[in-house]
């Protein structure tokens, strides 16, 4: 299989992700309306809203996990969906590690870098470890062992193994302490810089406020707010934005 | 998040492509099951568990059924055979789907360039080879309790174990699947496959009885034998049709 691709297109590395008026429906219950948003290589976009208002639904549609009812979500000029090798741009970070907890680290990444066709697999792997601050950890110990905070470190390195361009974050703060946050969204800033289109799904405005330039606000499945500024929003205005959105 | 958050600075590393040839089908199916087999290679959780199960239960029928050292007949040693083969395949095929399901694992690995049709066989390859690890003793255990003479119809015995393996891990692996997000899958799993590996479980025992026979009927056995690989093709077909929507939870 030829994966897609940003070598054959050098323009595809850099272009941006576009939901074009998804719609998603379970049974009678409508989660997504008409919900159109372009997020862009080399900024951070926060998805916001309260509980039900459709957020991870739509990150799941565009990381290809759920199919849309009605719309498309495409990168440049190809359209991301389920069984399209284009899903090979994604890395998706949840609140769960996306791991194999069984297995040792490094042989998580190596699993996941043969899925993928990393050429420098091991190479890869034990950099990334040494990036996240796995490096000492020792190499036979399963990741049932490590704590919460490890998995999502070791989590995000899986993520990040191919080198997506497109990097996609549901709560992945969700149970990390303190120095694991700051840690994350160290990270989030990193690959802002490298020209990523960051993706993320949160309920924490403050982490949005420091982060994002892009705020995308859903209420009951539909846009409210569309908006993006030069620099990251500051929590006051977020807060602002947030209120005056979801109000009523 | 923290304050002050560094967005520049750091080492840049270039947004490059996905890779330019992803593995095929052949390739990604069997790093899946070379996947589940390391993971049990290390733990030896499945083998142990469904085997030690597996050895109970022929225990357990062999005082029941072994009376002044004259075994039973041959129709209640294949069924003894496939009673254990049965119990010890559905915890083993359960623990093989929480792997997936602990860590949320199966995510990721639906999030990567792999057909779900490579998911499916990986996970079948994988569940198939771990039910031979537990049968092949279990099977002469049996032989060795209940005086059964398997070892001089072998390759029969082996033929039917094999069948019946790979009819019961491909629709096993389907419902796995479908109740990985669910709270009750270990009960749900046995009431939900038991009845649906009847045709399979019948066969078996009936081909194997066929075979252990003072008077073995080979024509009977034969005819079982193609009643077996039949109903694994339409397991396997089904297995096919259903795994992805199972597995997307869609």
């Amino acid at each position: 299989m030829t994966a897609p691709a940003a070598d054959a297109d050098p323009g595809l590395a850099r272009a941006s992700l576009e939901v074009s008026h998804v719609g998603k429906v379970f049974g009678r219950r409508r989660a997504l309306a008409d919900v159109s948003a372009t997020m862009r290589p080399g900024e951070i976009t926060a998805i916001l809203g309260p509980n039900g208002a459709g957020k991870s639904t739509l990150l799941s549609i565009v990381a290809t996990l759920s199919a849309a009812t009605s719309g498309k979500v495409s990168w440049g000029e190809v359209e991301l969906r389920r069984n399209s090798p284009h899903r090979a741009a994604l890395g998706y970070v949840g609140h769960d590690p996306g791991l194999y907890l069984d297995l040792p680290a490094l042989d998580n990444l190596l699993f996941f870098a043969s899925l993928y066709g990393v050429a420098d697999a091991p190479a890869r792997s034990r950099a990334l470890l040494e990036r996240v601050g796995l490096g000492d950890v020792p190499s036979d110990a399963p990741v049932r062992t490590f704590s919460r905070g490890m998995m999502q470190r070791l989590g995000l390195a899986r993520a990040i193994l191919h080198r997506p361009p497109i990097l996609l974050f549901d709560e992945p703060s969700a149970a990390l302490d303190p120095g694991g946050v700051t840690w994350l969204a160290t990270e989030l800033a990193r690959e802002r810089a490298a020209g990523r289109v960051v993706v993320l799904v949160t309920h924490d405005l403050d982490a949005a406020a420091a982060l994002a330039e892009h705020i995308v606000i859903l209420r009951r499945g539909r846009v409210v707010r569309d908006e993006r500024r030069q620099s990251a929003w500051g929590a006051a205005a977020l807060r602002a934005a947030y209120d005056e959105s979801c109000r009523g | 998040m923290a304050e002050g958050l560094p967005s520049e600075g750091h080492q840049r590393e270039p947004v490059q492509a996905p890779p330019a040839v992803i593995p095929g089908f052949l390739s990604q199916t069997i790093r899946i099951a070379a996947k589940d087999l390391s993971i049990e290679w290390k733990s030896r959780e499945i083998v142990f568990t469904s085997g030690f199960l597996a050895v109970v239960v022929v225990l357990v029928f062999s005082f029941a059924f072994v009376v002044g050292g004259t075994p039973p007949p041959s129709t209640v040693v294949a069924g003894i055979l496939w009673v254990a083969i049965l119990i010890s395949g559905v915890v083993g095929l359960g623990r093989a789907f929480d792997r997936e399901r602990d860590g949320e694992a199966v995510r990721a690995l639906l999030l990567a360039p792999v057909s779900r049709t490579a998911v499916f066989f990986g996970k079948l390859l994988a569940t198939v080879a771990l039910m031979l690890t537990v049968e092949v003793p279990v099977t002469i255990l049996v032989d060795v309790f209940f005086n059964a003479r398997l070892a001089s119809h072998a390759g029969r015995i082996a033929l039917f174990l094999g069948l019946g393996t790979v009819g019961f891990a491909a629709v096993g692996s389907v419902f796995s699947a479908a109740l990985l997000r669910s709270k009750s899958r270990d009960v749900l799993l046995s009431t939900l496959l038991y009845p649906i590996v009847v045709p399979l479980l019948i066969a078996g025992a009936r081909g194997t009885a066929q075979v252990l026979d003072p008077a073995p009927d080979l024509d009977a056995a034969t005819f079982w034998t193609q009643f077996m690989a039949v109903v694994d093709v339409a397991f396997l077909v089904v297995g096919l049709w259903a795994f992805e929507p199972v597995i997307s939870g869609e």
